[in-house]
């Protein structure tokens, strides 16, 4: 009896460690998370229009649907990014997620001050690699690390009712990521 | 035999529980950190790369983008005010107001996170085209039925969940619940 009893303990404890084990490791097994799910529909450094969500189909579960959403996946291994977004008419936000959907960087139309949101994406690396007098001329310019060279772009624009979408569409189409001509990396 | 019988039975009690642990934690969507007003809660640390490795595990399975930090934050209700599941059969209602922000929008989801379809094709509602009192305050009649006023129809469903994002806003990390952070009430007011 005892012995049983024993054994369950251990079992338990074992449990306990299976259990932190795939929690730790589910991110990088998950094959349906928001990345994979862009992957298909977004090409690498451009900025693509996301389908509005309808009950019938979305590309990612809560989706806020008084949103248009389009998404740039980028890839930093051929060098820094520059990402333009004109601002709409009510509420426009830049959000920068890593590979893993973490959220690491927002910015919103207020906090840009500007009629245009303008930055460069560069990883760490990267940006220790920029000319000093660079940065110091790059002082008024805004300078996003990160953390991961793959990662998503999010780019919102609010539609405060449904009569705006299509304005709210239009705003965020002009949107661009491009290679960016702030510095020849590795000169 | 006893020896191979015993590790075996070990070894099985070690998934259950641990597979068991896991798939609970992550469908519960539990995190650290968790701010509740009311019946709604957030998780404002899943938008920021303090996220803990439950968050991240929860934002992998689901497959969605969490709402930055720097954009805002978003709250869920699963439940009314007294912990009675929500039920798109009933009529419930979502008045008060809620804590400062530029923008905010409430959205019905069924549990998986897809809109539900209704006649009307709405799903939700924004700060601006909210009819409100005099005094600010605001009532959405979720139910079934067409119903006077800020009508957020259910299509009927058994379950779903209320989403109230707000949006460049100074609630987040640090914020504990309180005056300064009012939510709206939600009512079950009538069940078939």
């Amino acid at each position: 009896m005892i012995r049983w009893l024993l054994l369950l303990l251990g079992g338990a404890l074992l449990g306990g460690i299976v259990h932190l084990a795939t929690v730790i490791v589910l991110p990088r097994t998950a094959t349906r998370d928001a990345y994979a799910r862009l992957e298909p529909i977004a090409p690498v450094n451009k900025v693509v229009p996301i389908p509005a969500a309808t009950p019938d189909s979305a590309t990612m579960p809560f989706m806020d649907p008084a949103f248009a959403i389009a998404v740039c996946r980028y890839d930093l291994s051929q060098g820094p990014l520059k990402l333009t977004v004109p601002v709409s008419l009510s509420y426009t936000s830049v959000s920068f997620y890593t590979r893993n959907d973490i959220a690491y960087y927002a910015i919103n139309d207020r906090a840009a001050g500007r009629r245009v949101i303008e930055l460069d994406l560069m990883t760490i690396e990267q940006h220790n690699q920029l000319p000093e007098e660079e940065d110091v001329t790059a002082a008024d310019r805004l300078i996003v690390d990160s953390p991961t060279t793959t990662g998503i772009i999010a780019i919102r624009a609010l539609a405060p009712e449904p009569g705006l979408m299509e304005k709210a569409k239009a705003a965020i189409a002009a949107a661009q990521c491009r290679p960016s001509d702030i510095v020849k990396t590795g000169k | 035999m006893r020896l191979l019988l015993g590790t075996l039975f070990a070894l099985i009690v070690a998934a259950a529980v641990g597979l068991g642990a896991t798939y609970f934690a992550l469908s519960r969507g539990a995190a650290f950190g968790a701010l509740t007003i009311g019946t709604w809660t957030s998780f404002p640390k899943t938008g920021t790369t303090d996220a803990d490795p439950y968050a991240r595990a929860s934002i992998a399975r689901i497959g969605r983008l969490p709402t930055a930090l720097g954009d805002g934050v978003s709250f869920t209700a699963q439940s009314d005010d007294k912990g009675k599941a929500l039920d798109g059969r009933c009529d419930v209602v979502v008045s008060g107001v809620t804590p400062a922000s530029r923008f905010w929008t409430i959205t019905l989801y069924n549990p998986a996170g897809e809109l539900v379809a209704n006649t009307v094709d709405r799903h939700g509602f924004t700060s601006q085209e909210i009819v409100r009192r005099a005094d600010g305050s605001f009532a959405i009649v979720v139910a079934p039925r067409a119903s006077a006023g800020n009508w957020l129809p259910t299509g009927g469903v058994e379950r779903y969940v209320l989403v109230l994002r707000l949006y460049d806003t100074a609630v987040g990390v640090s914020t504990k619940a309180g005056r300064e952070v009012p939510m709206p009430a939600v009512t079950t007011r009538s069940c078939p």
